[in-house]
């Protein structure tokens, strides 16, 4: 028997009114093409800045210059280092995560398994969140300064009776907990998501068993958004570790001899020294090989920092995807 | 016995259910605690309370005991309780210390006829001044010398020109990418392409900063040829690179998030690929895609570090190969040097809460835009 072709059971198309997909459409080419090469040219600023700053920091970069304490002159490539930069940044950012994670989670589940959606003080605690993620780092800076430092501190100064300024002056404590302000949104936001990637199936079976609410939420729920918590918590680490903005006046010292050891004392720091180096160096020229050098540490800190927490996020979504 | 219900049934959880609530209010808290802390230490300037002029009326000590104690402590710029702890010998000391400071103003500044000016109030702060030795009324912000000048025009002009030049730049690239992304690429592409631009968030804006000054700054010069090598221009691209993410991941949501029914529809009828995307999905998603750009706004007017390394001299001028200063890399770079609770310090801080007041309202417009598109699209509205 004859299967009928298309032309024969389909009624002649008129001439003019043909689909346009089947024509050759130069302006769909033209424009695909037009957008395609704007993604293809931010990936290409993407890998310019990366091989640029790979290859010209890979060959500065060497075990002695991330190892020692500079002398008062750091400019000198042959004896200066990066280490109480090191230290400094991973100080004040692990200080910041005692802070932020805590205050973060906790925000997240009021959020997401108890706060009554439709609620007032709900809606003004997201309003806050994003307001919060949308304050410029400097102002966050300027709070720290006129918050922590002139307010809380002087305060704690008069109370403890400190003939001099022990807390009333840039610390290390003040930077990590403005840099902790500045993170919740990141914490709070990313363990939102986990938690609604969790099937309300498996809170109803816990319900059911007769736990409390309360029980679901540390036995059942928290131990499943593990991941997403992990995720929020790495890029806040990534975010305030690359931030320059918000120690400036709170903490940060251009120079320190010795490594900071307790919290009221001023640190140095990464993206500080990058930015010293970068505008202050008397030969430019001479800086360069050790700029390039501390800025792949600083790179190296964060975009490692990133990219573990965009795996774990993207198999975060995959099991979401799957259960969901 | 009774069904108990509430803190009595089972004290513990009601406390923490209790202790959740409180924490989660914090964030509030935070919001309303950074507004106060930066507006207050703005205050004075809002009032009127702070005085620049070097050449001021002086009392002499022996006309002490003619004034009253609020003048004295209004003279002395003092706080009222840092007034009541002095006695009388001191607050003679004090006066003639002022009195001293006062002689020893040479004579040069004396004769100047803005000496008596104070700086900071709103007529000076907005309009512009003919100061002596200009031959005619200019913006200038110059916070240095005897008579500090603080005109926050060129700072607002700086700020506008870069952040214009970013967004320019930034937001036909992310939107394109956007589209590209959502609707045109293969899911494979998508897979890459996605977190490798989230990636380029990840880059500190000091690096950020760094490559524009050391590489892209000359590449441009090259290229354009203009005189002032570290100019608005530059600082505006390079703001574009940290926007760019922001907008791109913003706008790629609003896309997605179009009803695949749209596309289906749209593809059935015969439309290609391209038709689907830019005659159904973005006018759809249009709404998203401005509050992209409005929050891409937001990220870019409270960018540091970035300007601050590529361009940083105030200069009252539109031309967009001239250098500027923007309100951010303006409070970086004087909070340091400027003295605690004095005049300099104190607009720095309005400064700052000006700029809170910004983001506020573009992150406000642009979250109000996302979360009526949203229900819109989701057929609540």
């Amino acid at each position: 028997m004859n299967t009928l072709t298309p032309s024969q059971y389909l009624p002649e198309t008129p001439p003019g009114r043909h689909f346009r997909a089947e024509k050759f459409d130069v302006g769909s080419f033209f424009f695909s093409g037009l957008t395609g090469l704007a993604t293809l040219f931010i990936l290409a600023i993407l890998g310019v800045i990366l091989t640029n700053i790979i290859l010209n920091g890979w060959s500065a970069l060497s075990w002695h210059f991330v190892s020692t304490i500079p002398k008062k002159d750091f400019f000198d490539a042959a004896t200066t280092g990066v280490l109480p930069m090191i230290v400094g940044t991973t100080i004040r950012v692990f200080v910041m995560t005692i802070f932020v994670i805590p205050v973060g989670v906790i925000t997240a589940i009021y959020l997401t398994e108890y706060a009554p959606n439709t609620s007032i003080i709900t809606r003004v605690i997201r309003a806050a969140v994003n307001n919060l993620a949308g304050v410029p780092s400097i102002v966050f800076g300027l709070f720290g300064l006129g918050f922590f430092i002139h307010f809380i501190g002087k305060n704690l100064d008069t109370l403890l009776h400190h003939p001099s300024a022990v807390w009333g002056q840039p610390a290390l404590i003040w930077a990590a907990l403005t840099l902790a302000i500045m993170t919740l949104p990141v914490v709070i936001v990313a363990t939102e998501e986990s938690l609604k990637a969790i099937p309300p199936g498996l809170r109803e079976a816990s319900l059911a068993l007769g736990a409390t609410k309360l029980e679901t939420i540390l036995r059942i729920v928290l131990p499943q958004a593990l991941p997403g918590i992990l995720t929020g918590g790495i890029l806040a680490v990534s975010r305030a570790a690359g931030e320059v903005a918000p120690i400036l006046f709170t903490g940060v010292a251009y120079y320190m001899a010795s490594l900071p050891s307790r919290l009221s004392d001023q640190f140095m720091d990464l993206g500080y020294h990058v930015f010293v180096l970068s505008t202050q160096s008397p030969n430019i020229d001479q800086t360069r090989p050790l700029l390039y050098a501390t800025v792949l540490v600083l790179l190296i800190l964060t975009l490692a920092l990133n990219i573990v927490a965009i795996l774990i996020r993207a198999r975060v979504r995959k099991k979401m995807r799957a259960l969901g | 016995m009774g069904i108990h219900r509430g803190h009595r049934a089972r004290p513990l959880e009601w406390l923490a259910e209790r202790f959740i609530f409180l924490v989660s209010l914090s964030t509030i808290l935070m919001v309303f605690l950074i507004f106060l802390f930066v507006a207050r230490e703005a205050l004075p300037i809002f009032f009127g309370g702070a005085n620049t002029a070097p050449l001021q009326t002086v009392l002499s000590p022996e006309a002490m005991n003619q004034l009253s104690p609020a003048q004295l402590q209004a003279y002395l710029e003092l706080t009222p309780q840092q007034f009541a702890t002095l006695d009388r010998e001191s607050i003679q000391a004090l006066l003639q210390v002022k009195q001293e400071a006062q002689d020893e103003i040479p004579a040069q500044v004396r004769s100047d006829p803005d000496a008596r000016v104070n700086t900071v109030e709103w007529k000076y702060l907005l309009g512009p001044h003919q100061w002596s030795g200009y031959d005619k009324p200019e913006y200038i912000w110059q916070p240095v010398g005897q008579i500090q000048k603080y005109n926050i025009i060129p700072l607002l002009v700086g700020t506008l020109k870069i952040t214009l030049i970013g967004l320019l730049f930034a937001v036909p690239l992310a939107v394109g990418a956007a589209i590209y992304v959502s609707q045109l690429a293969r899911p494979r592409v998508r897979e890459i392409v996605k977190p490798a631009i989230e990636l380029l968030s990840g880059i500190p804006s000091v690096v950020v900063g760094f490559f524009a000054l050391l590489i892209l700054a000359s590449v441009l010069q090259k290229i354009f040829g203009y005189p002032v090598r570290l100019n608005a221009f530059v600082a505006g691209c390079a703001l574009g690179f940290a926007v760019i993410p922001v907008i791109f991941s913003i706008a790629e949501d609003a896309l997605s998030s179009v009803p695949q029914a749209y596309t289906q529809a749209a593809l059935a009828l015969g439309a290609s690929r391209w038709q689907t995307a830019w005659q159904i999905v973005l006018p759809a998603g249009l709404p998203g895609v401005f509050a992209a750009a409005v929050l891409g706004f937001g990220r870019a007017i409270g960018e540091t570090m970035i300007v601050l390394m590529v361009c940083s001299a105030s200069v009252m001028s539109w031309n967009i190969f001239d250098s500027a200063r923007s309100i951010t890399t303006t409070i970086a770079a004087e909070m340091a040097e400027a003295v605690t609770g004095g005049p300099h310090y104190r607009i720095l801080f309005m400064l700052g809460a000006l700029l809170f007041a910004g983001t506020f309202i573009s992150n406000l417009i642009g979250g109000v835009v996302i979360q009526r598109f949203k229900l819109k699209l989701e057929g609540k509205r």
